[in-house]
């Protein structure tokens, strides 16, 4: 796994992009102290920006709205919660000594 | 039944209760076996003479109780403009003015009242009027055109409606009242000396204890005489000092009269003659006459009752009113002077607000026996079924009955009424019937005459769905239960200072797009701060996030501020060499400034502090802010300008900027009234007059374009920007989230109107309220870009990747077009080296 961060470099309820093997990876960190990582490339506005996205929850699901168009996605797996069709690659995240780590992409 | 079985019907009167007669008679099946004839004197068919002020506004029209103009029904004929002169009881026939004779098997009288005039001198002068019909009104506004002031005789309910029409004309108003206080028969001392001081700030001149000894002048009126004063130089008058019940067709008919008026009748409104029924206000069941509506209305529906055999009776009425006189609400219900032996007072009283609430409770507690309210009556439609009756014990006071009237306090949202309360007073419907009608998909009168009761009646129908699982949703989102007022609400009476300490306290979960960025607005406007400070940066929307625009393809666009759209050489050619140096595309906007786009995340603090350094500072087009004052060029240079409109954009421009509001906000100032800045397709526009500036509100561009309606016009440059102050402010504190200020003035109870009663007549007493909020606003005002660029907390967040700040996002590419950059048009992901792709499903 790469090291990407320090945990405190990201906030709460917030997100930052890392570049793991030349990949844009969006890495966020929820209030109650979890930490996700999916594609930082939103599938609707094809731009590379999910990182910037509120964080908060649907129903209980922690989630990412695009910074675009607003689209929501499942931190945990990916899924877009406004379109059964879409989903966005997860990775493998960690947190080691308070530093963030990660991996390959989930399989699904 | 077969045809020459049916019987007549006649009603004498087509008012208001004459109207409700004959539709209770239809509906109730009253018509199956009688034929009704309907005589009304007026021109016109029943009308809304609870809303009579309203006829300048909104027309006769729209006053109308049958704009059809006939009765669905064709066993009832109507006619209008037609008298009843006699009634002959021995022979069941009523004559009409024509000398035709129409005859009965039975006669409603429904002649309703008319307006006292006391017999002083100069009562029959030209422009001496009284205020009870169109035609009155009518020939109120025709004499208006030639008057300067005008005084109105009665500070009653019907008084103030009268004053406030005469204020509405234009007129310099006078109210003269008998009694020492306004409304004496509804409100205490302490209450009235309130509403005068509302009616007083509206501009009218009260005189209470006065008492009219003479209408002067000759031919016409020139002035008023009063008992002990100075007396007034008025050019009309209009008496409202009480009405008189019409008996006068009752005691030609040898009918049994009251002592002090009216038509005696007995608890089945039957009068002397066992085949005449007296109603509304001609009648005085038990002696007494009635001059609301509502008992007129139960007065009519005990007649339909009796005449279909029933047994229903009228035992007398409830004499609550709700009333909003001159944008003031009064309210009084019940025992509300405390005559009851050992009726105890509880009262709230906050002089600046201008309100004034009293309840009037039982010895031990326990019962509500009556109670004022004025300068806010939201507490009457609760309070109201709760009240104790002599044959209705209400229901009992809660623990602190204070919490009732006390501005902080709970109100009885969570107390539930009785199926049997009574929710509509003027059409008798309770709560058990507006439930019953939500449930068959069908509807009650309910709100539909004075409209006091719209507020409980709407809760009543919510629970109902709410009991059905049907939730009726106000709310901002699945997180809070509240909109986007209430939660501004909250965050002012609590003074919160993080979104989590609002959603602990109000809400559930953690939030989403939608709640958070209102909430970081709500925070921005109460508490200012920098809306990347702590906890609220991860509340913001894209844009207010970055303090930049983000484009299609993930990048930025910058626009420093330009007030006013007046920029030096030397601003134009930093702003050039930025763009050139930082490869950036550029445009110039609809709002008078220059648009710099395709700067990269990481690009914004670098190109800021070249911008910063020039003098240039945040523009806010990316915040629901102010972002722009356009104007045009004005009295400086244009030969037509009368004002100095770039001047007053720029001051304007500089006082609003940073606001955060619910949408974004446009202004534009004129400098005549050719309007090259198009202001009135802004938020607010200001268009330069000879005598000064006329200010108009409401203007939206953008899907749904509005046209902005004037709101106060010759205002001084310092009286304008008070008003702006105001109006400014009473947006963000009660707009919903992205409502623009065309639908949220049209949402206002009032509209426009209730913007000008707020803002102009400053009614509620929060002008200066709202006036320190925004001299707060602007005493905090700093630049975001400064303050982001000299705080390297800020500035570690605008950096492509977290583990590699020096590479740009390889995503990000741009095309030549017209001899700048666009985005590339990309089809999927940029794919680097050996990685494998991520991105869209293809």
């Amino acid at each position: 796994m790469t090291p990407v961060c320090r945990l405190d470099q990201i906030e709460v309820e917030g997100g930052v992009a890392a570049l793991v093997d030349g990949v844009a990876v969006a890495i966020f960190r929820t209030h109650d102290g979890n930490v996700y990582a999916m594609s930082n490339y939103d599938p609707f506005s094809r731009a590379s920006v999910l990182a910037r996205g509120i964080v908060g929850d649907r129903g209980g699901t922690p989630f990412v709205a695009s910074p675009m168009h607003k689209q929501a996605f499942d931190l945990r797996t990916g899924q877009c919660l406004d379109d059964a069709a879409v989903r966005v690659p997860t990775y493998d995240v960690r947190v080691d000594g308070g530093v963030v780590l990660v991996g390959p992409p989930q399989e699904t | 039944m077969s045809p020459h079985l049916r019987k007549t019907l006649v009603v004498v009167g087509h008012g208001m209760v004459g109207h409700r007669f004959v539709q209770a008679a239809i509906e109730r099946g009253l018509t199956e076996t009688h034929d009704v004839v309907v005589v009304g004197e007026e021109p016109r068919p029943a009308y809304d003479r609870v809303a009579l002020t309203s006829f300048f506004e909104v027309g006769a029209k729209a006053l109308s109780l049958l704009p059809a103009g006939r009765y669905d029904d064709p066993r009832v004929t109507l006619r209008t403009g037609a008298e009843v002169v006699a009634v002959s009881p021995r022979q069941r026939i009523v004559t009409l003015n024509t000398g035709e004779d129409l005859h009965y098997d039975e006669l409603v009288l429904a002649t309703g009242a008319y307006p006292f005039v006391p017999p002083v001198p100069g009562k029959d002068l030209d422009n001496v009027f009284v205020y009870r019909t169109i035609e009155d009104l009518e020939a109120i506004r025709k004499a208006a055109r030639k008057a300067r002031s005008g005084a109105v005789v009665g500070g009653g309910l019907l008084g103030l409606e009268a004053a406030n029409a005469l204020r509405q004309l234009g007129l310099e108003t006078h109210v003269v009242e008998l009694a020492p206080r306004l409304m004496a028969v509804q409100v205490d001392a302490a209450g009235g000396r309130t509403l005068s001081r509302h009616v007083e700030q509206l501009g009218l001149t009260v005189h209470t204890g006065a008492m009219t000894e003479a209408v002067l002048g000759t031919g016409k009126v020139t002035g008023m005489a009063l008992k002990d004063r100075k007396s007034l130089d008025v050019d009309l008058v209009v008496f409202s000092a009480g009405i008189r019940p019409r008996d006068g067709l009752g005691r030609g008919a040898d009918l049994a009269v009251a002592e002090r008026g009216g038509i005696l009748v007995d608890e089945h409104c039957r009068t002397s003659d066992e085949h005449i029924y007296a109603i509304g206000e001609c009648a005085a069941p038990g002696g007494v006459m009635y001059g609301l509506v509502a008992p007129g209305y139960a007065m009519a529906e005990v007649v339909v009752d009796t005449l279909l055999g029933g047994a229903g009776t009228f035992t007398g009425a409830d004499m609550s009113t709700k009333l909003k006189l001159l944008g003031v609400d009064v309210a009084s219900f019940g025992d509300a002077h405390a005559t009851t032996e050992g009726a105890l007072e509880l009262v709230y009283s906050d002089a600046v607000a201008g309100v004034y609430k009293k309840l009037v409770i039982s010895e031990d507690g326990k019962q509500l026996l009556g109670g004022v309210l004025v300068g806010d009556a939201s507490a009457y439609g609760i309070l109201r079924p709760m009240l104790a009756t002599a044959t209705n014990p209400g229901i009992e006071l809660p623990e602190n009955p204070e919490d009732l009237i006390l501005p902080t306090g709970r109100g009885l949202t969570d107390i539930g009424l009785p199926d049997a309360a009574q929710v509509c007073s003027c059409n008798d419907v309770t709560k058990a019937d507006i439930v019953a009608a939500a449930a068959a998909g069908t509807t009650t009168r309910a709100g539909s005459t004075c409209g006091s009761c719209k507020v409980q009646t709407k809760r009543i129908i919510e629970d109902y769905y709410a009991s059905q699982g049907e939730v009726v949703d106000r709310s901002i989102c699945e997180h809070f239960p509240l909109t986007r007022q209430e939660l501004l609400d909250v965050v002012a009476v609590h003074g919160y200072r993080s979104f989590d300490q609002v959603v602990e306290a109000h809400g559930t979960g953690r939030g989403c797009d939608v709640c958070k960025p209102a909430i970081a607005s709500i925070l921005a406007s109460l508490l200012g701060g920098h809306v990347l400070d702590g906890s609220t940066r991860t509340l913001q929307d894209t844009n207010d996030a970055y303090l930049a625009n983000i484009q299609r393809n993930g990048t930025y666009s910058v626009v420093p501020r330009i007030p006013g759209g007046e920029i030096t050489p030397e601003g134009l050619i930093v702003i050039g060499e930025v763009a050139r140096d930082f490869g950036l595309y550029t445009k110039i906007t609809g709002g008078q400034r220059i648009d710099l786009f395709g700067a990269r995340m990481e690009e914004l603090p670098a190109i800021w502090r070249r911008l910063v350094d020039a003098g240039f500072e945040s523009g806010h087009a990316y915040g629901k802010a102010l972002r722009t004052v356009k104007s045009c060029v004005g009295s400086t240079w244009c030969r037509y300008g009368v004002q100095d409109s770039v001047g007053l954009a720029i001051d304007l421009e500089l006082r609003y900027r940073g606001l955060r509001s619910p949408h974004k906000l446009k202004g534009g100032v004129s400098g005549c009234a050719r309007e090259c800045a198009e202001a009135r397709g802004k938020d607010f526009g200001v268009i330069a007059t000879e005598k000064g500036w006329n200010l108009y509100v409401g203007g939206n561009g953008g899907a749904t374009p509005a046209h902005a309606r004037l709101l106060a016009g010759d205002l001084d440059t310092e009286t304008l920007v008070r008003y702006l102050d105001r109006f400014l402010m009473y947006y963000v504190r009660t707009a919903d989230r992205l409502q623009r200020t065309a639908p949220w003035i049209d949402a206002l109870d009032g509209g426009l109107d209730r913007v000008r009663e707020v803002v102009v007549d400053d009614a509620l007493g929060l002008g200066s309220e709202l006036e320190a909020a925004m001299a707060r606003h602007v005493g905090g005002y700093f630049d975001e870009w400064r303050a982001t660029i000299d705080d390297p907390e800020k500035l570690a967040r605008f950096v492509s990747f977290v583990n590699a700040p020096d590479v740009p996002d390889p995503h990000i590419s741009f095309r030549d077009a017209r001899g700048q950059i666009a985005p590339a048009d990309v089809d999927g992901p940029v794919v680097l080296g050996s990685t494998i792709p991520v991105g869209a499903p293809r």
